[in-house]
């Protein structure tokens, strides 16, 4: 590995598979269930994510030192909330519609367990590199799901990808729709991205079974 | 060499293997297993899994051959309005059987073979024996759909019901869920066009709709829910000359159904009871508030309010949904007084989603479910209400 060192590098293949922040650490359910109806809205979703976790994670890595730790936790949310902020304000510049569509769940970034999760389990105890590293890997591992479950709602849920009629068009009735395939309204429901997510987490356990916990 | 000794042979041959459950419920699926308990004591009962299933099938088979009739009645029916004047005189014909056939049959057909399919696949998978709690839920299936579901969504559908709704959990007596009511939430949120509406209850009135031949198959809660005016007498209703998913028109022939579950003591008379209590009230307070001036014709409730109670229990899923859904003895309640208050809800509730939602007109499907969630706790209050009084009662004697 020229890049990276391979300890370096496992702080961000580990949290896309064994130790991935939604379907093993099952953080941030709330955001992926909401938003994901939309591929669009998950990708960007992720991107955003992506964003607030590795300079939240940098900026305090850089202060952790400097941080009391009887008052970490209102510094974490200061800086999470300024770069929310600054997010949102950016989507709403750049791409007003989607961020109509993700409305106040680019907000509630701020809430999402995985960031503060990151800031008190990884950022206060390492340097800013490996900080950063680590807030691209769980981003990621948490935009993969997103991406999936995205993914899957839409194009059986919409019959699009992307917007991209993918299967034809329902009310010109071409495509898959002329032989009487419909869309499954039940995909674009919240209830079946919980599903959705629990089929993935069935799956990823069933191929790698020391992930599965005992009790 | 008799198709016995095949089945023997086969079994004995995949012994031990990935296969081995496949051909063992074949085999014990047509004649009796040859193996005998090893070992100690064993109680002997002949209520086995298979035969429990096969008396409520039994009590479903009317309702089934009554539903294959009414497809056909109910098509032309709508056709030729003059039928219903005389329902029995035209009930009971070869063109009505016929329709039946063609379109209830492969329902049934579709709705065991992908079901069986996906129970065997998780047979072989798991390594245990393949489970018969299909075996009921494959045939409520096609009862509870309208007649013109395509075929393809009871089969993405049961797929769904059966790995979600139950084998997820564990398999047959670990879910939570009905899975013949999951298969038919599963239908009603994905594909709603299918699954309510004035046209999919009569065979053929989805194609004909909006051209010269329009046929309409309102059902009557779509009727009251719309303040049309309703042309079914109420021994219609009770008999069942009426739209609405297969199996479940026919009061009369559910209630024969359910003195036969009573009989063999495998429905709970409790549940069955109790919901019906259940629904009665929530409708007799409903026609108190109307009787009442609460609620004024210009309401939109008004059509399902002022609906007389005992109707409430005649029309839509209510009695089927009592008498083979919410006596699921998985999902149900099992302390006594437990199953009171179970059915009582279940009734209640649905006539109360019945009337107020008007985006659900039945609410039966999701009373149940609902109750099925509640089940575990309500009986968890009720054991530990019988500890705290038996507690009490040797105080008292000790004291």
């Amino acid at each position: 590995m020229g890049l990276l060192s391979k300890k370096d590098a496992a702080l961000i293949t580990d949290p896309l598979a064994d130790n991935n922040p939604i379907t093993i650490q099952v953080l941030g359910i709330c955001s992926a269930l909401a938003i994901t109806a939309e591929l669009k809205a998950s990708i960007v979703m992720a991107l955003s994510v992506m964003a607030v976790l590795a300079i939240g994670n940098v900026v305090i890595s850089l202060m952790r030192n400097i941080i009391p730790s009887k008052i970490r936790i209102i510094v974490q949310l200061i800086v999470v909330a300024a770069l929310v902020i600054i997010v949102d304000l950016v989507l709403k510049a750049f791409a007003y519609e989607l961020s109509k569509t993700l409305s106040v769940f680019v907000g509630l970034i701020i809430t999402n367990c995985i960031i503060m999760g990151r800031f008190e389990a990884f950022a206060l105890a390492n340097g800013p590199w490996r900080s950063f590293l680590d807030g691209i890997g769980n981003a990621a591992g948490y935009g993969l799901i997103l991406i999936i479950v995205g993914f899957f709602r839409e194009l059986l849920g919409s019959g699009t990808l992307l917007g991209f009629k993918v299967l034809g068009d329902p009310i010109e009735k071409t495509g898959l729709y002329a032989m009487g395939y419909e869309n499954n309204g039940f995909m674009l429901l919240s209830p079946m991205a919980l599903i959705v997510v629990g089929i993935i987490i069935w799956i990823q356990r069933s191929k790698n079974t020391s992930l599965i916990e005992e009790n | 060499m008799g198709l016995k000794q095949n089945l023997h042979n086969l079994k004995e041959k995949y012994k031990g293997t990935k296969m081995a459950p496949a051909f063992n419920a074949i085999h014990t699926f047509l004649y009796l297993p040859n193996e005998v308990t090893h070992g100690g004591t064993h109680i002997k009962a002949a209520d086995d899994l298979k035969r429990t299933m096969n008396i409520v099938i039994m009590a479903l088979i009317p309702c089934l051959i009554f539903g294959m009739f009414n497809a056909g009645y109910q098509h032309y029916a709508a056709i030729d309005g003059s039928l219903r004047a005389a329902p029995l005189a035209n009930f009971f014909t070869l063109d009505n059987l016929w329709i039946g056939v063609i379109k209830v049959l492969p329902l049934v057909i579709v709705s065991y073979g992908i079901g069986l399919l996906v129970e065997f696949i998780f047979a072989v998978i798991k390594g245990h024996e393949v489970e018969e709690g299909y075996l009921v839920t494959g045939m409520l299936v096609p009862l509870i759909v309208p007649v013109d579901t395509p075929l393809w969504m009871l089969a993405v559908a049961v797929v769904f019901g059966v790995v979600i709704g139950k084998e997820v959990f564990g398999g047959t007596g670990m879910n939570i869920l009905n899975p013949a009511l999951t298969i038919r939430a599963f239908l009603f949120f994905a594909y709603p066009t299918w699954m309510s509406g004035d046209k999919v209850w009569v065979y053929d009135a989805v194609n004909k709709a909006g051209t010269a031949d329009a046929i309409s198959g309102e059902t009557i809660l779509g009727s009251y829910a719309q303040n049309h005016e309703v042309v079914y007498t109420l021994w219609d209703k009770f008999f069942g000359f009426i739209p609405g998913s297969i199996g479940e028109t026919s009061t009369f022939l559910i209630l024969l159904g359910a003195a036969f579950l009573i009989f063999t003591k495998i429905g709970s008379w409790r549940i069955i009871l109790s919901t019906f209590l259940g629904a009665a009230v929530m409708g007799f307070i409903f026609n108190q508030i109307v009787a009442a001036d609460i609620i004024t014709e210009s309401s939109k409730f008004y059509g399902l309010m002022n609906t007389v109670w005992y109707e409430h229990l005649l029309i839509g899923g209510l009695a089927f949904g009592a008498v083979f859904m919410a006596t699921d003895p998985v999902t149900a309640a099992q302390t006594n007084k437990g199953k009171w208050i179970y059915g009582f809800l279940a009734g209640f509730l649905a006539i109360m989603i019945r009337v107020f939602n008007p985006a659900y007109p039945e609410g039966v499907m999701l009373a149940i479910l609902l109750m099925n969630v509640f089940a575990p706790t309500i009986d968890h209050y009720v054991v530990q209400g019988n500890i705290k009084k038996r507690l009490k009662r040797t105080k008292v004697k000790t004291a």
